[in-house]
């Protein structure tokens, strides 16, 4: 049935607000983390009495992490719940989608997730509260080579996924442009579980390091079957990383690699200790970086709908959240620049003893 | 150096060679029977990796105990399958009974889906990988194993096939169903024995890719069953020994593809086998030729 | 599958003829698009649901043509999609050519892929022309994988790879995708009701007899993919200018097996059959969205029961037409009389009266019942 109508004043209506995210399929870990993250920030807020009085209602759809799914949730949530705002969605490919239909429709979408460079584009109501692959590509190269002194580099990404080809793309400029030399740079598809071959090839390369940047739930695999093979050099890898199944998967295979992500339960600023004792409260396990982005995208946007003049006006709460600058995240400062992108530095971690540890922080 | 690449890649290949020959047995023996490409093998296949995943630390993760659990356990599904979903469509037209066996294809691979959950789950390391370098190619342990059992079971299942009654039912079963029943065959019975056998081979290839690839995970068999049945096809379908061919060449010519050539092309390499076969010589590379008759 | 044609045509109740029926059924087409908008009350998401819907059927149709009348079992008809959508898409983002001109153009080279997935499978039966089609259409997505840039004539195109084909123009609306739908259904109609149709009927039935008939048995089913291509072709070129963007996942087998169990559980060789069965189907799997985890299950329990209980399909072979819902109106009209008038004879009189009323309804009512029936005749 057509939502809209309520019995209750419009003053004292709750503010809906929507979540997309990948919560079935095969990256459904980022989905649940990524909704609890959001939820969590709700709840605080609501129980700080919401914005001026008014309660925040987010209302959380599935996308599978699939452009046509993503298409038909989020008109959904437009048409039929007519939320104020989009929080996600998660993959960068729906979110190429799906940020048309916003900016179409004059609803604000912050997205804390989508890495791809190419979102910038998509128009002055499309937001991220998350770095670029170009730059994530440029601090696993630099760390490689200034870090790890690698002179060789091997790549194996999925072709049939744009975050792992950007990545790889990304970091393959980088390296090359520090003086370092891709020795291989292979491919597999999205469905494939032998990498085998292709590992085969790059051995044969004898890489320094190897960059693996995709979804935990590949990498895991392909990790397990470099070791299989006799590779002993580290492992790279990007945000795609960042889930405790990695480790569940990979085992000993990713110990002592590396990779970046936008978040780690080490650093020490106030704001993230705050937040991982509440999350750890309300969920019972602690939040990955999934959880800490969704967290902030929902706080910014929340931040910005609380200074505009109505909650209800996207066209103002877009222009408050434009503005949006030295915002204290959990994730970083937060300073959006002219595309809505933010900037902000990124971490490295390592697996050590089966368990994220931060190594460094790289600044843009 | 190159050699010693092309070696390794052998060795990969006939890895995954052995899996899509263990698959490939099923869809074979299924075929030559009832003349219908079951589609669920795959994802029977894909069950018996899940019953492996479940029951192995309750059987002490004892390799033998959980092949011959899940063998056990996907043979029951096998024959569950065949008797509530194709034997009614027997004399239906085959449009029906594939699209039923898309539809118990669909049904297992999301079913399991909806009891596990989304996430791939990392099959139990029942057996502790030791790799062994010979001459620059490293070969594991679990390599091997996967190779021998596969060829193991299929010597087994031509033994049975080749010289034992039941086997020479099966064959005249395959042969002319309606004379075998004329003969007294229980061809039911046959039928499902086929189911059985098919199911179980399929069970145990679940198992050895769970321990070679870790990742299981509700949709695995999409691929390799179609792959599988490409296998069998270029074997020529019907005979066993040209399942076990045609799965170890498939699981070398796609990993030298994917090793020398190019990834990116890997599964097409095996659309463009089965095209060429179909177009050349569709009777397999081991099967006979049979004229049509009007 | 038996044909209702034959004997069945004597005696028929036609409503109208020539270019009255023509505007009968061109009103009730007419009626059914200004309902169907105004259901849906202008709200995009049910709109987009519902040219979603009129896309689906556009495939499941011409699928049938494939399938269904031809008997050719083809599992691929999501690649032929996926090309259509890729050039309408190319030609109206980098060549600003109109939508009008863009679809059929997409369609033709759906069409010229389907010539060249007919052409190999000819000497191919059942099951193995099934996995065939399903080979060519995973080498269409492959190769659309592996395509990241296009050069043509100067011009730069950005296909995307396996990100896809981004911003397209959204030049399609339902208005659209419901002519696109029409037309497709006409197109099937015409085709099944002609000579052609018949061919391709005698090739399904018995293709060897059919061959020694004289029916060019590789030109007819060359050309019915080459057909059934173009109109996905179309479909793919209205999706993809709906959804605006173009993944190669609607290439993708499972894709093709969504139209495959459209056309099954709709009845094979029914048009109207593929058609009910698209449209709800899209519905259902849209309206089960709640039920997350169990929309696939239900979906493919549906499918083996339907399969189990009816192999041939809820419609079977049967047509939903003018003259059968005009046949059928009839037989209502006089039961709904025969019922008036007994009830009223029995009040009057009981006994004589009564029984020779009935005499006299039933001699005229079996007279009359004689020609009705679901007849499979188009206009």
């Amino acid at each position: 049935m057509l939502s809209g109508c309520s019995s209750k004043p419009a003053a004292k209506a709750p503010l809906k607000v929507g979540v997309v995210a990948p919560m079935t399929g095969p990256v459904a870990t980022f989905g649940v983390s990524y909704a609890n993250g959001a939820k969590l920030a709700a709840n605080e807020l609501n129980a700080k009495g919401g914005i001026k009085g008014r309660q925040i209602q987010l209302v959380v759809e599935d996308d599978k992490i699939d452009p046509t799914e993503g298409v038909n949730a989020v008109q959904k949530l437009l048409n039929q719940d007519k939320v104020l705002a989009i929080i996600g969605p998660v993959g960068s490919a729906v979110a190429l989608a799906v940020a048309p239909i916003c900016q179409a429709a004059g609803v604000p979408m912050i997205t804390g997730t989508a890495t791809t460079d190419k979102l910038s584009d998509s128009g002055d109501f499309i937001f991220r509260a998350c770095f670029k692959d170009s730059f994530q590509g440029l601090v696993m190269a630099k760390f490689a080579s200034e870090n790890l002194k690698a002179k060789k580099a091997a790549v194996l990404y999925d072709l049939g996924n744009d975050y792992s080809k950007g990545l790889a793309e990304s970091f393959r400029d980088a390296f090359q442009a520090a003086g370092g030399q891709v020795v291989a740079f292979e491919t597999y598809g999205k469905d494939d579980v032998d990498f085998l071959a292709q590992l085969t090839t790059i051995k044969a390369a004898a890489p320094d390091v190897v960059f693996l940047p995709d979804y935990y739930n590949k990498v895991g695999p392909i990790a397990a079957q470099a070791r299989q093979l006799g590779i002993t050099v580290p492992l790279l890898g990007g945000d795609g990383w960042d889930s405790p199944d990695l480790v569940t998967l990979a085992g000993q295979a990713v110990e002592g690699c590396f990779f970046s992500n936008h978040y780690s339960a080490d650093l020490e600023n106030p704001e993230a200790t705050a937040f991982l004792a509440n999350f750890k409260k309300a969920f019972g396990k602690d939040p990955d970086a999934l959880a800490a982005l969704a967290y902030d995208s929902a706080n910014i946007l929340f931040a910005a709908m609380a200074g505009a003049a109505s909650p209800d006006d996207k066209a103002a709460v877009r222009d408050v959240m434009a503005k949006t600058s030295g915002f204290r995240a959990v994730t970083g400062v937060i300073t959006f620049d002219a595309n809505g992108d933010p900037v902000k530095s990124a971490v490295v971690i390592t697996i050590e003893n089966q368990l994220q540890k931060f190594v460094t922080s790289v600044a843009p | 150096m190159l050699w010693v690449n092309v070696l390794q890649q052998l060795v990969n290949g006939l890895q995954i060679g052995s899996i899509y020959a263990l698959l490939a047995l099923g869809y074979t023996m299924v075929y030559g029977i009832v003349k219908l490409i079951n589609f669920a093998h795959g994802d029977v296949y894909m069950v018996g990796a899940f019953i492996g995943f479940f029951l192995a630390p309750r059987l002490g993760n004892s390799l033998l105990l959980t092949m011959a659990a899940s063998m056990l356990g996907c043979a029951l599904l096998g024959a569950l399958i065949e008797r509530a979903a194709y034997k009614p469509l027997r004399t239906a037209p085959r449009i029906a009974a594939l699209t039923t066996a898309i539809g118990v294809s669909l049904f297992l691979e999301n079913f399991v889906r909806l009891v596990i959950g989304p996430n791939p789950l990392p099959f139990p390391k029942l057996v502790p990988m030791v790799t062994y370098k010979l001459g620059g190619v490293y070969v594991s342990n679990i390599h091997i194993m996967v190779f021998a059992v596969s060829i193991a079971l299929a010597v087994s299942l031509q033994y049975v096939v080749m010289k034992t009654r039941t086997g020479k039912a099966m064959r005249a079963v395959s042969y002319d169903k309606d004379t075998a029943r004329l003969m007294g065959i229980n061809v039911d019975n046959i039928i499902s024995v086929t189911f059985v056998i098919g199911s179980a081979l399929a069970a145990a290839g679940g198992v050895l890719v769970g321990l070679a690839y870790i990742v299981i995970q509700p949709y695995m068999g999409i691929v390799p069953g179609l792959k599988a049945f490409v296998a069998a096809v270029l074997g020529g379908i019907g005979s066993i020994p040209g399942a076990v061919v045609g799965g170890l060449l498939m699981g070398v010519s796609e990993t030298l593809v994917a090793g020398f050539l190019s990834s990116t092309y890997r599964d097409a390499v095996a659309f463009a086998i089965l095209i060429l076969v179909l177009l050349v010589r569709p009777e397999g590379l081991l099967g006979r030729s049979t004229g049509e008759k009007v | 599958m038996t044909n209702h044609g034959g004997s069945a045509l004597a005696g028929r109740p036609r409503l109208l003829a020539g270019p009255l029926r023509s505007g009968v059924t061109l009103a009730l087409v007419g009626i059914l698009y200004v309902a169907t908008v105004g259901l849906a009350g202008g709200n995009p998401y049910y709109m987009l649901i519902l040219s979603l819907s009129c896309i689906n059927v556009m495939c499941a149709v011409s699928l049938n043509l494939i399938n269904g009348c031809t008997g050719l079992f083809s599992i691929g008809h999501a690649g032929f999609l996926a090309v259509g959508a890729y050039v309408a898409a190319c030609l109206t983002k980098y060549f600003a050519v109109p939508l009008i001109f863009a679809l059929p153009v997409g369609g033709l080279f759906a069409a010229l892929v389907g010539v060249l997935v007919g052409l190999p499978t000819l000497r191919l039966r059942g099951d193995y022309l099934a996995i065939a089609t399903l080979g060519f259409g995973e080498i269409i997505r492959v190769i659309i994988v592996n395509i990241s840039t296009l050069k043509v004539g100067g011009v730069v195109m950005d296909i995307g790879g396996p990100r896809g084909l981004m911003a397209v123009p959204h030049a399609a609306s339902f208005a659209w995708a419901f002519l696109g739908a029409a037309v497709t259904i006409k197109f099937a109609v015409n085709f099944i009701n002609s000579s052609h149709g018949r061919a391709c009927l005698a090739i399904r039935e018995d293709e060897v007899a059919a061959e020694a008939m004289g029916v060019n048995t590789t030109f007819y089913k060359v050309a019915v993919f080459a057909i059934g291509a173009f109109f996905a072709g179309c479909a793919g070129g209205l999706y993809a200018h709906l959804y605006c963007f173009v993944h190669p996942d609607s290439a993708s087998f499972l894709r093709a097996v969504d139209y495959v169990v459209m056309i099954v559980i709709g009845g094979l060789g029914s048009t109207t059959g593929a058609a009910l069965a698209a449209v709800s189907l899209t519905v259902l799997s849209e309206a089960l969205r709640k039920v997350v985890a169990l929309r696939m299950v239900t979906y493919s329990l549906l499918l083996v029961v339907v399969m189990l209980a009816r192999p041939q399909g809820l419609l079977g072979a049967r047509e939903l037409t003018l003259d059968g819902m005009y046949g059928a109106a009839r037989t209502a009209w006089r039961y709904l009389v025969r019922a008036a008038r007994w009830a009223g004879a029995g009040r009057a009189s009981a006994g004589r009266g009564a029984s020779s009323a009935r005499e006299a309804n039933g001699a005229r009512g079996a007279s009359a019942e004689g020609g009705d029936g679901g007849g499979d005749a188009g206009d």
